[in-house]
């Protein structure tokens, strides 16, 4: 136990005196949090829209007002000719341009139907989406107000709700995407680079010649970085909470297990790429490109997983982050206990074994 | 016996990196394995401390098996590879104090058998191992590797990169240690630290070449030697080398080593066909081969 302990002190002085590797290590999370919290962004505020009014009557006027009146949009010009929509959006000083047509009120009286063009730059199709979806409530909900004291026979009125994120805040998709990334990074990128480095130094050469067992180098390299981890999953959490308003609905204790068996599954797939790599650069290349990249694209972090081709969706399945960000939307967001997460728990804690079994397994006690 | 090899093999691919080696060191010997690189010095060192394992062959090591009993080995011996490998961004005290930590002993237990050498370093015992000389990072990798008293201590080229002083001093210290009954194999590449150890064997493309003192090692040169010197060296080398009964010439500092085929050779002879090449000052001597006129021949 002494040889343990001094080992894993030997590992503190490694980490704490490698300035550059510890700004990386906590420098990184703050970043990424906030530059996905504040800078990153698909919702919409204050888009700025032309309108090009051919009737200007009571009608237009009350639905431009509504438009105007709420936060998403904001009119920056009136214009006159239709020829000049084709200007304003090349100038690219607006999003959309809303089209009335020529007597619009007098229109929708006696014809009952009246049309409102609504026009958005596609170069951003997310956007021009989620714009024309907002106008589209908007005039919908005033249709219902002008139609309030008229009897309809046969109606259906869709109610839409969105839950767990009403306001479609992005943070809310974002944060356990990068709290997933960093943990998986840190974790496995720096203990298979520490392993290696003992390697390419001729340090491992001594360690092996000496009575330390090999679980005994394992586990001392990764005590270290759960510790670390553990103190860079709290700064995620707090960040989050605290600047981005995100909400933890569920256990803060759930979530700290759950945090700390991710933590324990990326070290020992750190392990498994030391064990493959002889030099820091290799390692930290499989590190990189083998785990940063499907943890980006595969784990539904971004692109959901449901409208990937099938052999991506089953993929995705060996990718411990999709779990792992499934757990976390279910403890932060929709405030799940173990209950209903607790086949995606099961499923890391196999992989996390599978791959310390394959680790200690393929530790080589000797030199080749 | 302390260390016993018989007949190891092992290649690498389609390198033969050791041959049919065998050989046996005694308990508290000062043993060299002296060889130019790529001699199979290194490949030789990792097998005895089970870091590989030979194709062919056995080896024992205090008495415990290279392979069955590689735990029990690993525990008594102390090893220092040829690549500086203590942690750089560890200081001097910190290293020492790791190394005796992973061998459950500490420091203080131990410091006798250290004392002479870490006296040395101790006044920059604070400084980071990384930042020393190339003598004082040799100087601590001795004392990381001493720090639990093994019972054998294996030294791979512990001077190559060291300054003279620094190296005569290594292996002051050596004498020192084996006088406390530890057994040290010792690799160089250097002749005359040879002559320090008790018994040399001399290594060569993974074969040994003749094992015996350094007094008696030179007595397997089988000629007669002669130190020939001459105005310009030069064209003394080249005028040697197109003699037609010459067996070998090497330089040798301010000489050139000389031997002959015949077995009655007259030096005027070789003076006379010297004068006629434009050489002056011509002097020939007979001399007694060094370990490296040995080795050079041996290895022919």
């Amino acid at each position: 136990m002494k040889r343990f302990i001094g080992f894993v002190k030997k590992e503190f002085y490694h980490i704490f005196r490698d300035r550059r590797s510890l700004f990386i290590l906590f420098g990184m999370p703050i970043a990424q949090i906030m530059l996905f919290g504040f800078a990153i962004t698909n919702e919409i505020n204050n888009v700025d829209i032309a309108v090009l009014d051919h009737s200007k009557d009571a009608t237009t006027q009350e639905i431009i007002n509504k438009i105007s009146a709420s936060k998403y949009f904001s009119i920056q010009q009136f214009i006159e000719r239709e020829t000049d929509i084709e200007s304003v959006f090349k100038k690219g000083k607006v999003k959309a341009v809303l089209n009335f047509e020529k007597e619009f009120s007098k229109k929708l009286i006696k014809e009952n139907t009246a049309t409102i063009q609504i026009i958005t730059d596609a170069t951003d199709p997310n956007t021009a989406n989620t714009i024309s979806n907002f106008v589209n409530s908007i005039l919908r909900n005033y249709q219902q107000e002008l139609n309030k004291d008229i009897k309809i026979t046969y109606q259906i009125v869709p109610q839409t709700r969105m839950i767990y994120n009403p306001e479609l805040k992005s943070v809310f998709m974002f944060v356990p995407g990068v709290m997933t990334i960093i943990l998986m990074l840190v974790s496995a990128m720096m203990t298979s680079i520490s392993i290696t480095r003992e390697k390419e130094m001729g340090t491992m050469e001594i360690l092996l010649v000496s009575p330390l067992k090999p679980f005994q180098v394992i586990i001392g390299k990764v005590v270290p970085y759960i510790f670390l981890s553990v103190i860079n999953a709290i700064v995620i959490i707090v960040l989050s909470v605290f600047v981005l308003k995100m909400p933890v609905q569920g256990s803060l204790i759930l979530l700290g297990l759950e945090s700390v068996l991710f933590i324990i599954n990326a070290l020992s797939l750190g392990i498994l790429i030391s064990t493959i790599s002889k030099t820091q650069q290799t390692a930290m290349m499989i590190s990189l490109m083998g785990l940063m990249l499907p943890v980006i694209i595969l784990s539904g972090f971004i692109f959901p997983i449901s409208s990937m081709p099938l052999p991506l969706q089953v993929i995705s399945n060996i990718i411990p982050a999709k779990w792992f960000i499934i757990i976390l939307k279910g403890i932060m967001l929709k405030g799940v206990g173990i209950s209903f997460i607790w086949k995606e728990t099961l499923i890391l804690v196999a992989m996390t074994l599978f791959f310390m079994g394959l680790s200690v397994k393929k530790y080589k006690i000797r030199l080749e | 016996m302390s260390i016993l090899i018989k007949h190891i093999s092992k290649s690498f691919k389609d390198i033969i990196a050791l041959k049919d080696v065998s050989f046996e060191v005694n308990k508290g010997e000062l043993f060299g394995l002296i060889g130019p690189d790529g001699a199979g010095k290194t490949t030789l060192f990792r097998i005895l401390t089970t870091l590989l394992i030979a194709d062919k062959g056995k080896a024992t090591i205090a008495n415990f098996d290279a392979i069955a009993d590689y735990k029990k080995i690993r525990n008594s011996v102390g090893y220092m590879p040829g690549k500086f490998s203590l942690y750089p961004d560890l200081t001097v005290e910190e290293n020492l104090e790791f190394f005796a930590t992973i061998f459950g002993t500490t420091i203080e237990e131990n410091y006798n058998l250290i004392e002479d050498i870490y006296i040395q370093i101790e006044p920059f015992k604070k400084r980071r191992a990384g930042k020393l000389s190339g003598g004082m990072k040799q100087k601590l990798a001795l004392c990381c590797a001493l720090i639990h008293k093994p019972k054998v201590l294996f030294l791979d080229e512990p001077t190559t990169g060291v300054d003279p002083v620094s190296r005569k001093e290594f292996w002051e210290m050596l004498k020192r240690l084996q006088k406390k009954d530890i057994t040290i194999l010792v690799s160089t590449p250097y002749m005359d630290e040879a002559a320090l150890c008790d018994r040399i064997a001399l290594i060569q493309y993974g074969e040994i070449l003749e094992i015996d003192s350094p007094q008696n090692i030179v007595k397997h040169f089988p000629k007669k030697l002669y130190n020939v010197s001459a105005n310009k060296m030069y064209e003394l080398i080249e005028s040697l080398k197109n003699y037609e009964h010459q067996y070998s010439v090497y330089p040798f500092g301010e000489f050139v080593h000389y031997t002959d085929q015949r077995d009655h050779f007259n030096p005027k002879e070789l003076q006379q066909y010297l004068e006629t090449n434009n050489l002056k000052n011509i002097t020939i001597e007979t001399t007694n081969p060094t370990i490296e006129d040995t080795f050079m021949e041996l290895a022919k």
